[in-house]
């Protein structure tokens, strides 16, 4: 029985981390803008189905990406509508939309279980993949690895650097304030929505297009439960998040290479580590740092009613 | 008897009486389905349901079949179950070990409907419970895989530990390393019969450990795809043919083929010989086909594989003959003992060879 | 532009208003989704809504409305004082698994034992599994501030983990071939979870429900628990000032929505569902989160919705077997039921005014 190799199983985890991390920058942003959407997995699923009918349809695997954002934004936009403008539950319409979308997936992909989606062709990134430890690590995934990882470079530009940005994150912080400063609070809060919709529809679509690929029934098995965790996990910064996504996705990694190599842990107990470590960094960051809760954007899941 | 189901099997006779639905034969037979999964998924159901096209085919306009996908086990089931037998159905077949009990339960209360439990182990005098030598597959694709590892690393991806699995690992191992007497095999307990992420992640991880011969007890197409992606790895198709991915990775496949017991039992409803039994058919009876072998395997592996489905087939070969041994030593088959039905439908270890524990 | 100015006091008229026009309009757009899936509507609607309460087999469907809408109410109402109080117990499907195994490996610890009184202890356990269950996320927030949406959420996923390791190895039938799954419990007397009057579908968990529905109104309505809940729920600095301890609060609920849930997970192993398995929770803890909020957290409401929820699953079976509706398109109804519900629920707070732009 060979050792694990470390090199293998980073670059497992990577691609194990990929939708995650599209599903969890969306949220994060839609979370610095004080909305908690808990209809991840909803939009995932949705994203999932969507993109597969199209890459189906078309050939083309990029179409696919594209449908499957625009289907993850169509439905988050239905929650931002009840949510911003008809002042619903945030939890219960997040609930509502996982539902919803959970039921339509399904019925929009039954005739489509089984069969195989077009294959998305692997970067192998010229000079860097031929490093010798680090190319097959790390260069040589498919392109939504790097546009996973370049996303949150992004947004963490946008949220730290830009003025738009700012704004974001004051909507976040005091909704009340940032009205009263004259900025436009349903709307920046629906622009959040809807992008935290369209990456939940690329990590779904993730899934359903490269990682398996195929679509089924559960294709997204919780994925957009972890995802909300790893959120919270990275106490809403995108760097914390990647790294938050990657520890997640090596448990899980980590827990079939070492019943592959042989070594005999309980499976069961492996298959529940990611979910407990997960509760334990939760209160790690809760007891490690005062500030945690001062971190939570300030407005979170209240809803905005301009008072007049 | 507990009060609720006499009370129960009352009701029962008293609705049907009061529906003017006659206790015996009609006209058309009505045939219904219980299905775990959704007809789409391209594994278990799909082929019980290829079964049920197969009966239509079979006997027309003398048939009419209803069914149900995705009944969840328990309560629900009952009730599925139930109200199949309500909207006049007189044959019904519930396709899941988790149904034995509901299976069981709305049996007593209609006695006079007849019921198949697939994989179960509880019977009535109007249940029945069926099954498939699925072993026999697994000793003929276990040689090839012998015969085809480089690495002599041979993965198997096992959803629980009951007696079906373990009698799968150990068919093929058996049968591998009678090939190849080098040869290891690597088990994954996936916990699940269908979780396509999980089976992908652990074909994955199975191939970064150097397996290059994936066989799965769990039915999606996951690990095909995992393989196809790493390239010169062998898969096998499981529990229908999964053509898409020939000729590699899938270079064969075990189908599970019910269209011919299910058309012997709605004959024998049709001709008023039906009786409840225990039915293990295997390549013998046709329930249980080796797909076409393609081109990515040898001609001498394939034709020794082709010989032992003969040899099976005609009743000349149990791929559980001994000398076999248990994996702690002690022995467990005689030089040419075959070992019985029971030995095999308790199956709770492994052979001499395996490394590893069964999860308990 | 139209702009909603807030209501000094919710509207009585549109609290009871909007989940009627929340059904009416449910069933017009549901009507539309099936006749775009190529069904008539009407039969369709008449299948869900009508048959299961009056048509050819009601009797039968009747009583499987209390078994379906006995554990979601049971888990909605324990539900609703966390709700109300803003604390978001979203695990209850884990408390329910808990209270499920707890109960169940008590009286199988004792079986064969001849004494009824092993179901009361049983009770007693399933209640405790479930509060030990919901007391980690709720000593985690009281303590140290902890996400108490996330940390039940995430247990969730360890109970199922833990139910299917229960299920093959400390809780396995011995004499049960070596399949998955624990002896029956509900075809032990001493265990059984019975129906009071048979053909009704009313057992011990149906009476918990009607008791606990009945307990949370005169909680809410007259009891100063009650009224610190609900106030905490609108203000929570009010509820500050006036003295009510946050802490306690937490744990108060949180315990109580795990214990209801651990007492539905016990009633539902011992009676409907039987025994532990692999598969046995299928999703009331969250089902029941729609129930709550479908009953607008007032616990006659969430009777209410309860008994419409269990409908919506009964008749979407009955839809699915004689109209081969998917059983997709019953998810899609039912969370447009709730879509709608949320949508109108504005016109309860806030009422909607014409103001052309400019004018303060």
């Amino acid at each position: 029985m060979g050792g694990i190799s470390p090199v293998l199983l980073i670059a497992a985890l990577m691609v194990s981390a990929t939708p995650i991390i599209l599903a969890a920058i969306g949220e994060l942003v839609a979370e610095r803008a004080g909305v908690l959407n808990l209809g991840v997995e909803g939009m995932m699923i949705t994203g999932a189905v969507c993109g597969f009918i199209v890459a189906v349809g078309t050939g083309s695997p990029a179409l696919g990406f594209v449908a499957a954002a625009a289907g993850g934004a169509a439905l988050a936009l239905l929650f931002g509508i009840l949510t911003q403008f008809l002042l619903s539950n945030q939890v219960a319409t997040g609930l509502a939309l996982t539902l919803f979308g959970l039921g339509l997936a399904s019925l929009l992909g039954q005739g489509y279980v089984g069969v195989s989606a077009p294959a998305t062709p692997k970067l192998d990134i010229p000079l860097l993949s031929d490093l010798p430890v680090l190319g097959p690590m790390l260069f040589r995934h498919d392109p939504v690895v790097y546009l996973a990882l370049a996303l949150c470079a992004a947004v963490w530009w946008f949220l730290r650097r830009s003025r738009a940005g700012l704004i974001l994150r004051a909507v976040g912080e005091n909704h009340d304030a940032a009205h009263a400063l004259g900025y436009r609070v349903v709307l920046i809060r629906l622009g959040a929505i809807v992008f935290g919709g369209a990456c939940a529809g690329l990590g779904g679509a993730y899934l359903s297009l490269i990682r398996l690929p195929s679509y089924t029934e559960d294709v997204t098995a919780g994925a957009g439960w972890i995802a909300l965790a790893i959120v919270v996990f990275s106490g809403w910064r995108p760097g914390w998040l990647v790294f938050g996504a990657y520890v997640f996705g090596g448990i899980s990694v980590l827990q079939l290479n070492l019943q592959a190599a042989g070594v005999q842990i309980p499976v069961e107990y492996l298959s529940m580590a990611p979910y407990v470590i997960t509760i334990l960094v939760l209160v790690a960051l809760s007891t490690a740092r005062a500030s945690a809760t001062l971190s939570t954007p300030g407005s979170l899941g209240k809803p905005f009613h301009a008072a007049r | 008897m507990k009060r609720r189901t006499l009370l129960m099997s009352g009701a029962g006779t008293a609705l049907m009486a009061s529906l003017g639905m006659p206790l015996r034969a009609q006209d058309v037979l009505k045939i219904g389905f219980i299905y775990v999964g959704p007809i789409g998924d391209g594994g278990w159901t799909y082929q019980h349901d290829q079964g049920r096209l197969a009966v239509i085919d079979a006997f027309g306009a003398a048939v009419e079949t209803i069914y149900q996908e995705t009944v969840p086990e328990g309560a629900d089931a009952e009730r599925a179950i139930t109200q199949m037998v309500l909207s006049g159905a007189k044959l019904i077949f519930t396709t899941s070990f988790g149904y034995m009990d509901a299976t069981v339960n709305v049996a007593a209360q209609f006695p006079d409907v007849m019921f198949e439990h697939a994989t179960g182990y509880k019977t009535a005098d109007n249940l029945a419970v069926y099954d498939a030598r699925f072993y026999e597959g697994r000793a003929v694709i276990g040689t090839m895989a012998g015969r085809l590892t480089r690495t002599n690393k041979i993965g198997y991806i096992a959803s629980f530990p009951i007696p079906e699995v373990i009698q799968g690992i150990n068919a093929s191992f058996l049968h591998a390393r009678k090939v190849n007497p080098a040869v290891e095999m690597v088990v994954i307990w996936a916990y699940t019969w269908f979780d396509p992420a999980k089976e992908a992640d652990a074909a994955k991880a199975m191939i970064d450990q150097g397996v290059d011969v994936i066989l799965q007890h769990t039915d999606s197409t996951a690990p095909q795809s995992a393989a196809q992606a790493a390239g010169n790895v062998y898969t096998f198709g499981q529990a229908s043919d999964m053509a898409g991915f020939a000729p590699m990775p899938r270079v064969a496949s075990i189908i599970d083929n019910w269209a011919p017991y299910y058309i012997k039992r709605v004959q024998a409803v049709i001709d008023g010989t039906w009786t409840t039994g225990r039915s293990w058919g295997g390549m013998a009876e046709g329930e249980v086909v080796i797909g076409q072998i393609t081109d990515a395997v040898p001609a001498e592996v394939k034709a020794e594989a082709e010989a032992m489905i003969a040899a099976i087939t005609a009743g000349e070969y149990h791929p559980f003959t001994g000398p076999i041994n248990k994996q702690d030593g002690s022995p467990f088959l005689a030089e040419g003992e075959v070992a019985t039905d029971e030995q095999l439908v308790g199956m709770n270890f492994y052979v001499e060879g395996m490394t590893g524990d069964i999860p308990s | 532009m139209i702009v909603l100015e807030k209501r000094p006091s919710p509207s009585q008229v549109w609290t009871i208003g909007t989940p009627l026009l929340a059904i009416i309009a449910t069933i017009i757009a549901g009507g539309l989704m099936f006749a775009l899936l190529g069904k008539d509507p009407l039969v369709a609607i008449r299948t869900i809504f009508w048959d299961p309460l009056f048509g050819d087999f009601a009797s039968y469907s009747r009583q499987q409305l209390l078994i379906k809408a006995g554990p979601l109410i049971l888990i909605a109402i324990g539900l609703s004082f966390g709700f109300r109080a803003g604390i978001w117990n979203i695990g209850a499907e884990g408390q329910y698994i808990m209270g499920a195994v707890f109960g169940a490996a008590f009286g199988l610890a004792l079986f064969p034992a001849d004494n009824r009184l092993i179901f009361v202890a049983m009770i007693l356990f399933g209640a405790l599994g479930g509060l030990v269950w919901a007391m980690i996320p709720a000593l985690l927030r009281v303590k140290l501030g902890t996400n108490e949406i996330l940390v039940s959420l995430m247990l969730v996923y360890v109970a199922e983990v833990i139910l299917a390791k229960m299920a093959t190895g400390p809780l396995k039938n011995p004499e049960g071939m070596g399949f998955p799954g624990s002896r029956n419990l509900s075809q032990w007397p001493s265990a059984a979870n019975r129906e009071l009057i048979a053909g009704t579908g009313m057992h011990w968990g149906v009476i918990a429900a009607l008791v606990a529905v009945i307990g949370a109104y005169v909680l809410f309505s007259r009891h100063r628990l009650g009224f610190d809940i609900r106030l905490t729920g609108q203000s929570p600095r009010a509820a500050a000032f006036g003295g009510v301890n946050p802490g306690r609060l937490v744990l108060i609920c949180m315990g109580t929505s795990g214990a209801l849930a651990g007492l539905a997970g016990l009633f539902e192993v011992a009676g409907p569902a039987g025994q532990i398995s692999i598969d046995f929770n299928v999703g009331y803890g969250f089902t029941a989160i729609i129930v709550a909020f479908l009953g607008r957290l007032h616990p006659v409401g969430i009777l209410l919705a309860g008994l419409l929820m269990a409908l919506t699953y009964i008749g979407g079976e009955l839809a699915s077997l004689s109209l081969g509706l998917p059983a997709a398109a019953i998810q899609i109804f039912q969370g447009m039921l709730l879509f709608f519900l949320l949508a109108f629920d504005v016109l309860t707070n806030y009422r909607p005014r014409w103001k052309s732009r400019g004018v303060a």
